[in-house]
């Protein structure tokens, strides 16, 4: 069973905290740098959203009737690369006036920027082959290749630690997330509890 | 008379108090955190005073109009942007935190120690500053080194003005500056996020160039807490971060004094930091700039725009290697 619904109730929350901002763009209400509280929410979200989804799996394995949420990670995954997409081009159009001279050296020269987009360019090729035809077609491959969402999670992370000025108090929380969560599989596949049916 | 009880709690078990702060701080930051996951953007809106009225702050009465070269025609930033839009970590690290937490600060009774290389040292109380100085507006431009900016309509006292009163010696070189530091009244010092007390320092010649005032105002009435409250630095041909916040006490000293964000990060932030937009940040560009306001970005001017009048003063200097 799909359960379609648990898919559209999680696109609607996902989605709500860009209505907040669209409602509050309209409004006057995103502060006095709208711009940036538009680019740390969309680049928030993109990173939440991101570990939300490698924490599906870790999840679905405590408890056998958490396996309905195994659908979920793809839908994470591409929500999460929808708000990275926008926190891109928001930087690209609002920092960068759409000028791809600029984003060409902000990428070459900003070690923070190289990251962020070098986090971008990862998830690409995992939105590109999320569809189930292509997990068919690429097989065994598209497994390795998904792998490459550890790669953009870590460089999503490196890319906030850097750019953050003084307190890096909100960065270290996701690194630590990040690194739960890579330890969790770390050791699950170091000491394999055995073959589980749901898995 | 009876004593009171004593705790049975032996002494060594207390959390010494720093220790306790600090742990409900963190606690406090994880669950407003993870409330800030549930509920969205995690931006707290704090109650913005609109207009410079509703704010209820006292007016500064008898301004002195901004003659030309001290006021730009530039349209000056929203006061609810400049009153909720603020780098003072004392207050806290986000943008909106020094505005909610400025209620804390207590701006009276207020002094400033004049001290060091001066033939009469002495201690400047706030209300003589406001009573004894004629009060001048500055129109102002305001660039912070993270590349955003304002226009404030400042108002307060040229620096060279205050200092000749006390009778710099020929060995003051330089001033060296220095922020209140009281954990009661700025709770964002319960953290060592910056080394306490913010320290900053001007060259003498800066401190005494006519454009260098002490700001006891902004906007026709005096400083809210989140704007430096009661007396702050305005050095507008530098970053921001020059511009000292809630001033106790100015030293005029023989040699360059440290600065925090120049102890903090030497690679990034200098002693000088006159806005230069040739010369970047190790992490970011220099080039641009956000008016607050403003949805696109402006390039920078050298000097933030005040090059004509302060160029002289660094002629022959290698601004990039003294940024």
């Amino acid at each position: 069973m799909k359960r379609r619904w648990l898919h559209r109730v999680l696109i609607a929350l996902a989605l709500a905290p860009l209505a907040g901002l669209a409602l509050g763009a309209a409004r006057g209400e995103l502060g006095a740098n709208p711009v940036e509280t538009i680019t740390h929410t969309t680049g928030a979200w993109a990173l939440r959203l991101l570990l939300a989804s490698l924490a599906v799996t870790p999840l679905r394995r405590l408890d056998a009737r958490l396996a309905a949420l195994a659908p979920l990670r793809r839908t994470l995954g591409l929500l999460a690369f929808g708000y990275a997409l926008l926190h891109a081009a928001t930087f690209f159009a609002l920092d960068l006036g759409f000028a791809l001279a600029l984003l060409a050296e902000e990428v070459a020269e900003r070690p923070y920027v190289t990251l962020g987009f070098a986090a971008l360019l990862a998830m690409l090729p995992l939105a590109l082959t999320s569809t189930r035809a292509a997990q068919r077609r690429l097989g065994r491959r598209w497994i390795a290749l998904h792998r490459l969402v550890y790669v953009a999670a870590a460089l999503a992370v490196a890319h906030f630690l850097w750019l953050v000025k003084k307190d890096l108090r909100e960065p270290l929380v996701y690194a630590a997330l990040l690194a739960l969560l890579l330890a969790v599989r770390a050791v699950r596949a170091r000491w394999p509890i055995g073959l589980r049916a749901s898995s | 008379m009876r004593s009171i009880r004593a705790s049975r709690l032996p002494e060594r078990e207390v959390t010494p108090e720093a220790l306790f702060l600090r742990r409900r701080a963190f606690l406090q930051a994880g669950a407003a955190f993870s409330a800030s996951l549930v509920f969205g953007c995690g931006e707290d809106t704090a109650a913005r005073a609109a207009t410079p009225e509703s704010a209820a702050l006292a007016k500064l009465p008898d301004v002195i109009p901004a003659p030309e070269g001290y006021r730009t025609s530039e349209e000056p930033t929203r006061y609810a942007d400049a009153t909720a839009y603020n780098n003072f970590y004392e207050l806290g690290t986000g943008k909106e935190d020094p505005a909610q937490n400025a209620h804390s600060l207590r701006v009276r009774p207020w002094t400033i120690a004049v001290e060091g290389e001066v033939a009469k040292p002495g201690v400047l109380d706030i209300e003589t500053l406001l009573k004894a100085y004629p009060l001048e507006e500055r129109i102002y431009r305001l660039r912070c080194v993270e590349a955003w900016s304002m226009v404030i309509p400042w108002v307060g006292i040229p620096l060279g003005d205050v200092l000749k009163r006390f009778a710099p010696t020929s060995q003051a070189k330089y001033v060296a500056f220095e922020t209140l530091v009281d954990e009661q009244q700025m709770p964002g010092q319960r953290r060592r996020t910056l080394d306490w007390p913010y320290r900053e320092g001007l060259r003498m010649d800066e401190a005494l160039h006519p454009l260098a005032i002490l700001a006891v105002g902004m906007y026709g009435r005096v400083l809210p807490g989140q704007n430096g409250a009661p007396v702050r630095l305005v050095v507008p041909w530098k970053y921001g971060f020059k511009s000292i916040k809630s001033i106790v006490r100015m030293r005029l000293a023989p040699r360059m004094p440290r600065t925090t964000w120049s102890d903090e990060n030497p690679s990034e932030y200098g002693f000088y930091a006159n806005v230069n937009p040739h010369v970047d940040h190790p992490r970011w560009s220099q080039r641009s700039e956000r008016r607050i306001g403003e949805w696109s970005k402006r390039p920078t001017l050298e000097f933030n725009g005040y090059g004509e009048q302060v160029a002289g003063l660094y002629r022959g200097m290698n601004l990039r290697r003294n940024f």
